[in-house]
């Protein structure tokens, strides 16, 4: 449920970008970057600001082609799981802040809180890869449709062992 | 005279009674004195009569006897006794002999000692060789084998035909294909009914004898059936490590007994009632079939040929250096745990090959179940994360193999968690780290896959750089943190032991004490894997030679294993399953070499693979892909394979006696050879804890070193101080302490710790070597690391640095109550001085040690177990020594006052 309200309430104009990608809304991605890409610039931003000044320029450029990469390839569906892992790396961050910040106590329900977005994440990140069309050369045995079937047993598994460890 | 002057017929007299007879002896007799008669008077003409009348008397005489004796027969016919003259005469040896019954009559004693060890039955052998010819005879007569040309898997069974190639050619198409169907199908049921009898083999070659080892396990497995898992998970057990009690359920690895809990209530609800003392005994064995199967799966990952799966099986099956930890009634961790291992590699290996969420979470789940049975679940948490880097080292990223990693890791470390034992270890402890560290940089590669796809290389090489180093420093400097502000335990000690093999004799010597966690001896190797320790290599040179992810894995686990196996005995264990499948790819490639039949001609291949369908002509495309030379002549071939053949024969005997004489012996019953060759079984264990249970009070605290708490708190019923569950280092060196300090030292923590009994093993006079004199040190050196100041290695020792019993021992090691108790007494078995020990072949003093605050109240028959009784406080106030010098007769002097000179009192 969660996802899809995320999606629905952060990106309105997602589906309109993904149709039509062309200069213009790429530049329109520009200003209100959907949310995987927010991690990748997340992540390269400490990386940037190691460079000095010179590198500056160049970093702006690897930003921005990985940006048009992602809108002009990446299909719809796959978006709605980007958008879900965003959402989960959100989620884990609060955890390990209030961990951080107000102790651990139950840790017990905070390894289970955090390893469940953690496995939720690296679980939809297989699902992605292995239903993204460049990948289909490695996955011979794997259909999209038996990707999703093991997505599902894996989550049920998962969800499982944390609500046992919760206490 | 002439009436009788015919010859007597034998068969005449038999007729006549006894009367006519006696009548004719008469006659005959005056005939004869007649005829002597006549030859004095004159030499008459018919002297040669003389001979016949002799004769005649004889016969008649025989037949009267004869006839006697046929009556006498016949009239103590139902007597009880014979005369003598009338019983068969034979000879004398078989006249002096036992009558059956005599000698069929068994004492009491010989019979319990046939009921409880029986003749060992060798029937296991037949078996053994069926399995380990069968997958032989098969790949000759059914083509399993890949390398057998394309020729052969077409005509599959109906070889014995030898249809020539133009005739299956010529034939149809269809019918063919179908011929090739089932001969695949007889294949696929040939190869399960092998691999059903390889586990029928491995089973049956474990249940040579049978006790029940660990009781521990027992008597957890027994609670659980009783009680419930959620009793048993919260068990608070007071009988052990007494007056601490043990939190048993949070301090054990619940998997070994919750299998057989599940598997005693699976039956029960199928209304077959057993007891679960059975499955206890058959666990092992049952589930070592097991581990032959998944050996047999993993194998067949790695090679094409599943004959390599089947030998492999086979290997696993019957390989000594598992079957030590697994024969039936050693219901240890171990027994589950290698199958668990094995299964776990394989459902690893599935899932990255294939990429797949669900193999991964099942290789996962496995991985739970192994880290719920044994602490060596470590061995997988490091091989794994080991094999993905080296993977990635080699520049062998792929996506799946990021799938498979990360569902395992993500599961898997939850699951492992699910157990109290392991809780927080997974995320606390540097054992697990590298997992989680490689977790965390697959997430990077993934990114960094991701992003060389959108990007130009120039652009991502810049961007990998500063990336990779960023990521580097912040993790570094992140685990450094950790470590050093405590979020992370340091590496544990039973770790460093694994690096450095001096570690744990210096700093944690309850580890090295234990003789499975001595370095291996190399012949301990051969003794353990016999020719798979030289086929090993071999097979890990042809996985060299293939080098896919899954040989990888083999050779990393070959070298982590190896390493391993050489610093720990125990860990051989670990090592036999690679070792197995090494040498079944050796073994299968050689079989694959000189067992393929047909030397393939050009234009046979040629016609095959114009007729033949998909999968044939892909085999004969291997074929024939190579140049064709190699070896064709029957006679270098037949060579080849008989010599093979003959070694693995010789490795079946050598399982076969391994597992009979070194594996199969149970601890706690010792059996020696008497020099006829007869077998003495030296019971002295079971005959102290039946004492114990017999006469002790219930809750009789019995003191012991902790090798034998499970067998006292199992046989005995007795709590116990300690035990082998060795999870409190400090209440051992307690025991250590106490037996190995003075009488006036030991005696209050004896007292504090509420001893009843103090239980020691003494092997000095049978030349027991596992006894507590000889594991003295080790209790000292236990003792030494938490009261250095009390407890001294160094004064145990002669003054020439030597450990000595005997006469010269040096002081402290004579008023140890170890040697006390040991020695009390033994000089009166002996004529005065000498008292001999024979383990330590030291003549001891010629006065034996004294006890004061205990009494000897049990020795078994062989000296093996001797039991004290502490003396409660004495009645009367005094200190146990002046009681017991005052018991021995020697009055205490006393203190006479110095009385000045008697002076006249005045007033």
């Amino acid at each position: 449920m969660a996802p899809k309200h995320r999606n629905a309430a952060g990106g309105t104009s997602t589906p309109a970008r993904s149709t039509t990608p062309t200069p213009p809304s790429a530049a329109a991605a520009a200003h209100a970057p959907p949310p995987s890409a927010a991690v990748a610039a997340a992540v390269t931003s400490p990386a940037a600001a190691l460079k000095t000044s010179s590198g500056g320029q160049t970093w702006d450029r690897i930003a921005h082609n990985v940006l048009t990469h992602y809108l002009n390839t990446t299909p719809q569906r796959t978006k709605l799981l980007d958008a879900f892992m965003a959402f989960l790396v959100a989620v884990g961050a609060l955890q390990f802040a209030y961990c951080v910040l107000a102790g651990n106590y139950p840790f017990n329900a905070f390894l289970s809180g955090f390893s469940a977005t953690v496995g939720q994440f690296v679980l939809t990140a297989s699902l992605r890869i292995q239903t993204t069309d460049a990948n289909k050369g490695d996955f011979p045995a794997v259909s999209p449709e038996r990707a999703f079937a093991d997505y599902v047993v894996c989550s049920l598994i998962l969800h499982f062992f944390c609500v046992n460890f919760i206490n | 005279m002439s009436k009788s002057s015919g010859k007597v017929k034998a068969g005449q007299l038999w007729s006549k009674n006894k009367d006519e007879l006696t009548k004719q002896l008469a006659e005959l007799k005056t005939e004869l004195s007649q005829l002597r008669i006549q030859k004095i008077v004159s030499s008459g003409t018919k002297l040669t009569k003389i001979h016949d009348i002799r004769k005649s008397i004889a016969r008649v005489l025989t037949v009267i006897n004869a006839k006697q004796r046929a009556q006498l027969r016949l009239f103590y016919k139902n007597k009880k006794y014979l005369p003598l003259d009338l019983r068969a005469k034979q000879t004398r040896a078989i006249r002096r002999r036992l009558s059956p019954e005599d000698a069929s009559r068994v004492l009491e004693k010989t019979k319990k000692r046939q009921t409880h060890f029986p003749q060992r039955k060798f029937a296991v052998k037949p078996v053994i060789f069926c399995c380990c010819f069968l997958p032989l005879q098969l790949q000759q007569s059914f083509g399993l084998l890949p390398g057998v040309s394309a020729f052969r898997l077409q005509t599959g069974e109906r070889q014995h035909h030898h249809p020539s190639p133009q005739a299956t050619m010529s034939a149809d198409p269809l019918q063919t294909l179908a011929s090739v169907g089932k001969g695949k199908s007889t294949r696929g049921v040939l190869r399960v009914i092998i691999l059903a009898l390889i586990a029928g083999a491995a089973i049956a070659s474990r249940l040579f004898s049978v006790i029940l080892d660990p009781w521990f396990n027992f008597r957890a497995t027994k609670y659980l059936v009783a009680n419930g898992f959620y009793n048993f998970w919260d068990w608070f057990d007071d009988r052990t490590w007494h007056p601490l009690g043990r939190v048993t359920g949070g301090t054990l690895y619940p998997g070994l007994m919750v299998t057989s809990g599940v598997i005693y209530h699976a039956l029960r609800a199928l209304r077959i009632p057993v007891d679960i003392r059975n499955i206890c005994v058959l666990l092992a064995p049952a589930f070592s079939g097991l581990t032959a199967i998944a050996a047999y799966l993993l194998t067949n990952e790695m090679t094409p040929s599943s004959s390599a799966g089947l030998l492999a099986a086979l290997f696993m099956g019957i390989a000594p250096g598992y079957i030590s930890r697994s024969v039936a009634g050693s219901y240890d961790n171990e027994a589950i745990a290698i199958f668990l291992l094995v299964f776990t590699f394989y459902l690893w290996i599935k899932a990255l090959k294939q990429g797949s969420m669900l193999w991964g979470a099942l290789c996962a789940l496995s991985y739970g179940y192994m880290v719920a049975s044994w602490g060596g679940y470590a061995f997988i948490t490091c091989l794994l994360p080991l094999h993905a880097f080296v993977l990635i080292c080699m520049g062998r990223y792929s996506t799946r193999l990021y799938v498979a990693y990360t569902t395992w890791y993500a599961l898997g470390t939850l699951a492992s968690m699910q157990i109290p034992f392991v809780g927080f270890l997974p995320v606390k402890t540097s054992e697990h780290m590298p997992a989680l560290g490689i977790f965390g940089f697959l997430q990077l590669l993934a990114f960094l896959d991701y992003v060389r796809s959108a990007i130009p290389s120039r652009q991502f090489q810049t961007f990998l750089w500063v990336f990779a180093g960023a990521t580097f420093g912040i993790g570094l400097l992140g685990l450094v943190i950790a470590t050093s502000a405590g979020f992370i335990a340091p590496w544990s000690g039973r770790f460093y032991s694994l690096w450095d093999t001096g570690y744990a004799k210096i700093h944690i010597p309850i580890i090295a004490s234990v003789s499975e966690h001595q370095p291996t001896a190399w012949p301990a190797f051969f003794f353990d894997l016999n020719m798979l320790i030289w086929l090993f290599p071999v097979g890990v040179y042809l996985c060299f030679q293939e080098l896919a992810d899954e040989h990888v894995f083999i050779v990393v686990y070959a070298l982590f294993g190896s390493y391993f196996a050489g610093v720990m005995v125990r860990l051989m264990l670990t090592l036999t399953p690679v070792v197995c499948i090494a040498a079944a790819i050796a073994v299968s490639t050689l079989l694959d070499t000189y067992l393929s039949t047909k030397s393939p001609k050009p234009e046979e291949t040629l016609a095959t693979e114009g007729s033949e369908g998909k999968k044939a002509a892909k085999s004969s495309l291997k074929s024939t892909s190579k140049p064709v030379v190699g070896v064709y002549g029957l006679w270098e071939k037949s060579m080849m394979v008989g010599a093979l053949g003959v070694y693995l024969l010789l490795f079946v005997l050598h399982c076969t006696w391994v597992t009979s004489n070194a594996y199969s012996s149970p601890s706690v019953v010792l059996a020696s050879r008497l020099p006829d060759g007869s077998q003495h079984i030296i019971d002295d264990y079971r005959e102290a804890y039946q004492w114990l249970r017999q006469n002790t009070r219930e809750d009789a605290k019995i003191m012991s070193w902790w090798d034998y708490g499970y067998q006292i708190g199992g046989m005995a019923d007795r709590p116990t101080l300690v035990d082998n569950n060795t999870w409190n280092n400090t209440h051992i060196a307690t025991v250590g302490k106490a037996m190995s300090s003075s009488e006036e030292v030991s005696y209050p923590i004896m007292r504090q710790h509420e001893v009843d009994y103090v239980l020691v093993v003494f092997g000095g006079l049978l030349g027991y070597s596992g006894d507590d004199i000889n594991k003295f040190l080790w209790m000292v050196r236990i003792a030494e690391g938490i009261w250095p100041d009390e407890v001294n290695e160094r004064s145990f020792f002669t003054s020439r640095g030597e450990y000595r019993v005997d006469g010269e021992a040096s002081e402290t090691m004579k008023n140890s109550l170890m040697y006390k108790m040991s020695y009390y007494n033994y000089n009166n078995l002996f004529p005065p001085g000498q008292a001999v020990d024979r383990m330590r072949q030291a003549r001891l003093p010629e006065v034996g040690p004294s006890l004061s605050t205990l009494e000897e109240a049990f020795t078994s028959e062989n000296w093996i177990i001797r039991i004290y009784k502490v003396k409660d406080l004495d009645n009367l106030g005094r200190d146990h020594m002046s009681a017991a010098a005052f018991d021995r007769g020697h009055k205490k002097k006393k203190a006479t006052k110095k009385k000045g000179p008697r002076a006249l009192r005045v007033e």
